[in-house]
């Protein structure tokens, strides 16, 4: 009688320790973080554009809030500092972020009847990180610039309401 | 319905270096956002912008989920000839929607 009793409190205990566990498991389940890129997927997405080749630094201005409010729209300005005659041009701009769900943001297509190599739009950030702005020359040297941006209500993964 | 903004100069002198502005109406969905319910919200993002100076393109943009919705972009070009600016978006879901915008080159 008195293991009887004291297996039917193990096997109460353990019934209770089970749903516990269960319950203690569904927040867990619901917290999964959102998507987000790596630095190396940064590195091979920029590998992707670049090649082989070396990025310098330099050359390549770019403009954006240091400071963001609201990661769904933020304005980018990229501007190379280049002639743009036959021989000495810019061909295109590449723009990649750190932490989104992806790496890319655009790329821009410029060419030498452009005039001037500058591009703004606005673009989404999903958490503080950096930006990377690369241009590539018609000499194929790539030439890049980044700036690190604090956002305070991020984009791109919030939920519907 | 998809509607679209331009704004480049009715004039310009020969060899001015002159900026072209852009506006497109459209949601640009990440594909990476889920509804209340758990369900993915499928990507419907405008994904290539093009501009075309009479007949030749003179720009090109590929867009990712970054660019924010109703994407905008301005960029530069030399008014060489009078004649005809064309600007295409092309993206998910069939999405398609050309505009024009005329040029007087003194």
């Amino acid at each position: 009688m008195k293991t009887m009793q004291r297996t039917q409190t193990r096997r109460r205990f353990l019934g209770f320790a089970g749903s516990a566990a269960v319950a203690g498991a569904v927040p867990i389940v619901v917290t999964v973080r959102p998507l987000q890129a790596t630095p190396a997927m940064l590195s091979s997405a920029i590998r992707n554009v670049v090649g082989e080749a070396a990025v310098r630094t330099g050359k390549v201005k770019l403009e954006i809030p240091p400071l963001v409010e609201n990661g769904n729209t933020v304005p980018m300005t990229v501007s190379v500092t280049s002639p743009m005659t036959d021989n000495d041009y810019v061909k295109s701009i590449h723009v990649f972020n750190e932490k989104n769900p992806q790496p890319n943001i655009g790329n821009f297509y410029i060419g030498l009847s452009a005039g001037r190599a500058q591009v703004s739009t606005r673009i989404r950030l999903a958490d503080s990180q950096k930006v990377v702005a690369i241009a590539r020359l018609s000499d194929d040297t790539f030439w890049s610039a980044s700036v690190d941006v604090v956002v305070t209500l991020a984009a791109c993964t919030e939920e519907l309401i | 319905m998809p509607s679209a903004l331009v704004n480049v100069p009715k004039t310009a002198r020969r060899g001015d270096i002159i900026e072209i502005k852009t506006l497109m109406s459209h949601i640009m969905e990440t594909g990476y956002r889920h509804t209340s319910a758990g369900e993915a919200v499928p990507r419907d993002i405008i994904t290539s912008f093009t501009c075309r100076y009479n007949g030749t393109e003179i720009f090109r943009a590929d867009f990712f989920p970054a660019i924010a919705a109703n994407p905008y972009v301005s960029f530069f070009t030399v008014a060489r000839d009078s004649g005809k600016f064309e600007f295409e978006w092309i993206g998910d879901n069939g999405f398609s929607a050309t505009a024009t915008a005329a040029i007087t080159v003194g």
